[in-house]
């Protein structure tokens, strides 16, 4: 875990702030960004822990906790809101049995808020993993869902 | 340049923002997240103002720089109407029980209600129910009441450079917290408590012990005594509407006794002892060459930190206790004999300026047989409270002084509790024993290179010493990095944990700030000079102690009463 953060921190020094980028890459490498992570990006960047925890846990596409393998993100901007968004999310609680932020038994999917994904033309949109599906109708959420 | 602010014409030079002007001709433009030099984000929206003419608009008016010819309305209906309803949008997610809140009549979201013509908020905001941090024996953090104004973490990160509260999350859930959302006993906090001064509202407090006070003056199988810090009897009167600095010492006696504890000593008697203890290790260090620089170590918030931060130092801190932790040994040793108790039967409670000496009280370092030498540690405002609960008269009280033998003291003792005077006291030990000559005031200048610190040569009969002094613990890091870094050498460094030294502690009144900070020093100062002993080593008791009960400076006796040792921490 070391080697890999330490790694990745050296293809970063010529960058002036590079925290986020750094993150996203630890994350893909090690799955989600734990304490123990985190303290060693933290060390190895000297900056205060507190710091790199706020930024990991500002941007919802950095996981400071264990997930499921797929994670499953329902866009809450309001272009999104407006057209239905809030109806995806219950339909995916009901579906997944779980609720914001938390992981079905099976370990298989995690539920999560994101804001805008940059799609609103296709709203109301989710994103599991990194693709995106827009024009949601419950009918289509269950195809999407079976996919994983 | 000109500038025009509600049609008035005023004078303004570039660079000086809208707030400052407005505030120089006597417009007051009311604030919240805004704290000078020290968080200037402007996430609250209150103090804006409106800009006529050109592109206009609503600006903030601390980020808001002047500009040759601009038009600024401070107090328009719409200014007003713009800033109650920002106001509105953050009362609609606070609890607002001002009734049994802590910090009502001091809070700044309850003062700018009033000032903004509130009458209850439009919006009931959806909350999410926080839990209480009650992790430490310092300070309680309420998660429910912040405004999320980041005026802690400025000053946890920016003047302390502790670096534990961050904003975490985003939106709505925010939370201002250390990382993982932890409790303060599990990161590298020192307890100093200056983000509770920051905080405008009740989401910082003190672990406030008051019910546990009356328990034990209640209990008629104790014998309770009280000792009181330096830098209390300074501040004490501004809960009761005196100006800062004024001196209260004797009015505070008498008040504390009719509180009811059993005797009411000062924690100046051993400051002085701490004086002669930790002038004898400088001098022992002097003759052994080493180990530099000695730090002081009265200041329990530093400690924690030097112990979390710069854990390469522990050798160098002083080994005395702090005076607060003397007093608490000698409570329960020299002076339980002269009355025949035991250690169970007494109960020593301290008001102290600092919310880290409830935590110092607490350390495994200070207990003797399982039990604390301070039982129950008090802040300023704790004792204030307490006053105003039994309905005592504080401001027409007639004086009293301590009583004997703990509360006997010198000039050097009352400067403890200002930066520099720890410093000071000791010198005028230290110089008078190597020279035979009385030392002639200490001359500190700020040191090259290291603004906030400050330092002074001394010729001492056969060599010179160098010493500095620094509070707040972002600067005292600056000295230690320097000192690291072979760039400053020094012989004796004073640090204190909160900026301006115990004046500034976290257990003050509030508001406590620089200016104010200043008057409780300036007082201390005038303590010592109305005092004809100013020496710690003349002070009589304390030579009786050391005779009868101690058996000399730096004996083993004295060592196992009033020195300790420290711990490593986690970063
Ligand atoms: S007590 Fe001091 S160190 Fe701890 S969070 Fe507050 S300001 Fe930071
Ligand atoms: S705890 Fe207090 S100072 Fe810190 S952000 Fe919240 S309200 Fe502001
Ligand atoms: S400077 Fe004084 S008030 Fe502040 S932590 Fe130290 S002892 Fe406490
Ligand atoms: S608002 Fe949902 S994708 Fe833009
Ligand atoms: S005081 Fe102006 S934005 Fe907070």
């Amino acid at each position: 875990m070391e080697a890999v953060i330490k790694e990745i921190i050296v293809g970063y020094e010529s960058e002036k702030t590079p925290l986020i980028s750094i993150l996203h890459r630890v994350q893909d490498k090690l799955g989600y960004l734990s304490e123990e992570v985190l303290k060693l990006v933290a060390k190895y960047l000297d900056l205060p822990l507190s710091k790199v925890y706020g930024v990991a846990s500002f941007y919802t596409l950095l996981d400071t906790e264990e997930k499921g393998e797929n994670i499953v993100r329902v866009c809450e901007s309001a272009p999104c809101h407006v057209k239905g968004s809030m109806n995806v999310l219950t339909e995916l609680k009901s579906e997944l049995g779980i609720d914001i932020g938390e992981t079905t038994k099976d370990n298989k999917f995690s539920l999560e808020l994101t804001s805008c994904l940059g799609v609103c033309g296709v709203a109301p949109a989710i994103m599991v993993n990194d693709q995106v599906y827009g024009n949601l109708t419950a009918k289509k959420l269950e195809e999407i869902l079976e996919k994983y | 340049m000109k500038v025009k602010i509600n049609g008035e014409e005023l004078e303004a030079t570039a660079g000086q923002t809208v707030l400052e002007v407005a505030k120089k001709a006597g417009i007051e433009i009311p604030t919240l997240c805004y704290l000078k030099d020290k968080n200037e984000i402007g996430v609250c929206r209150i103090c804006m103002v409106k800009v006529e003419g050109g592109g206009g608009g609503y600006e903030p008016a601390f980020v808001l720089q002047v500009s040759d010819g601009l038009e600024i309305e401070t107090n328009t209906p719409e200014v007003r109407e713009l800033r109650r309803l920002n106001l509105e949008l953050i009362l609609a997610n606070h609890p607002q029980d001002c009734l049994s809140c802590e910090r009502s009549l001091n809070c700044e979201l309850q003062g700018l209600s009033k000032e903004l013509g509130v009458d209850g908020s439009r919006f009931a905001g959806k909350r999410i129910e926080h839990q209480l941090d009650e992790s430490t024996p310092s300070l309680i953090r309420d998660p429910n009441k912040c405004v999320k104004c980041r005026r802690c973490v400025s000053v946890c990160n920016d003047s302390q450079g502790v670096k534990v509260l961050f904003p975490n999350n985003r939106g709505f859930e925010t939370l201002i917290a250390p990382f993982f959302n932890k409790d303060l006993d599990e990161v590298a906090c020192s307890l100093c408590g200056q983000c509770l001064h920051a905080c405008p509202v009740a989401a910082i407090k003190e672990n406030d012990a008051i019910d546990n006070v009356w328990e034990a003056l209640n209990d008629d199988n104790q014998h309770v005594v009280v000792q009181i810090a330096p830098a209390v009897r300074v501040s004490i009167g501004e809960e009761f509407g005196v100006e800062p600095g004024t001196p209260m010492t004797n009015k505070l006696v008498t008040a504390c006794r009719k509180l009811g504890f059993d005797k009411v000593f000062d924690t100046d008697f051993t400051a002085d002892l701490t004086i002669m203890e930790e002038g004898h290790e400088l001098l022992s260090r002097l003759k052994e060459g080493g180990p530099f620089p000695l730090l002081t170590s009265c200041s329990p918030g530093w400690i924690k930190y030097v112990e979390h931060f710069h854990n390469d130092f522990l050798p160098n801190l002083s080994s005395c206790k702090s005076p607060q932790q003397m007093f608490g040994a000698l409570a329960k040793s020299y002076y339980a004999d002269i009355e025949n108790l035991s250690r169970e039967e007494i109960t020593v409670v301290s008001v102290m300026p600092c919310t880290a000496k409830k935590f110092e009280a607490t350390r495994e370092e200070m207990m003797k047989d399982g039990s604390q030498d301070v039982d129950l540690v008090l802040t300023t405002r704790e004792l204030a409270r307490m006053l105003k609960m039994t309905g005592v008269d504080f401001l027409n009280l007639s004086g009293s002084d301590f009583d004997d033998p703990l509360g006997i003291s010198t000039g050097a003792a009352d400067i403890f509790g200002v930066t520099g005077g720890v410093m000071e006291a000791a010198l005028r030990t230290v110089y008078e024993k190597l020279t035979g000559e009385e030392l002639s005031g200490l001359r500190l200048t700020e040191a090259k290179g290291l603004t906030g610190v400050r330092e002074a040569k001394i010729e001492l009969s056969n060599q010179t010493i160098k010493v500095a002094v620094v509070s707040g613990l972002g600067n005292a890091s600056k000295v230690l990095e320097a000192v690291k870094r072979g760039e400053k050498e020094y012989h004796f460094i004073e640090a204190m944990a909160c900026p301006g030294g115990c004046v500034g502690g976290g257990g003050q009144p509030i508001p406590t700030n620089e200016e104010i900070v200043m008057k409780r020093g300036q007082g201390l100062y005038n303590i010592n000079n109305s005092k004809s002993l100013r020496k710690s080593h003349e002070n009589p008791v304390i030579q009786e102690l050391y005779e009868e009960y101690l058996e000399g400076v730096g004996n083993k006796k004295a060592h196992q009463l009033l020195h300790t040792t420290y711990q490593k921490r986690a970063k």
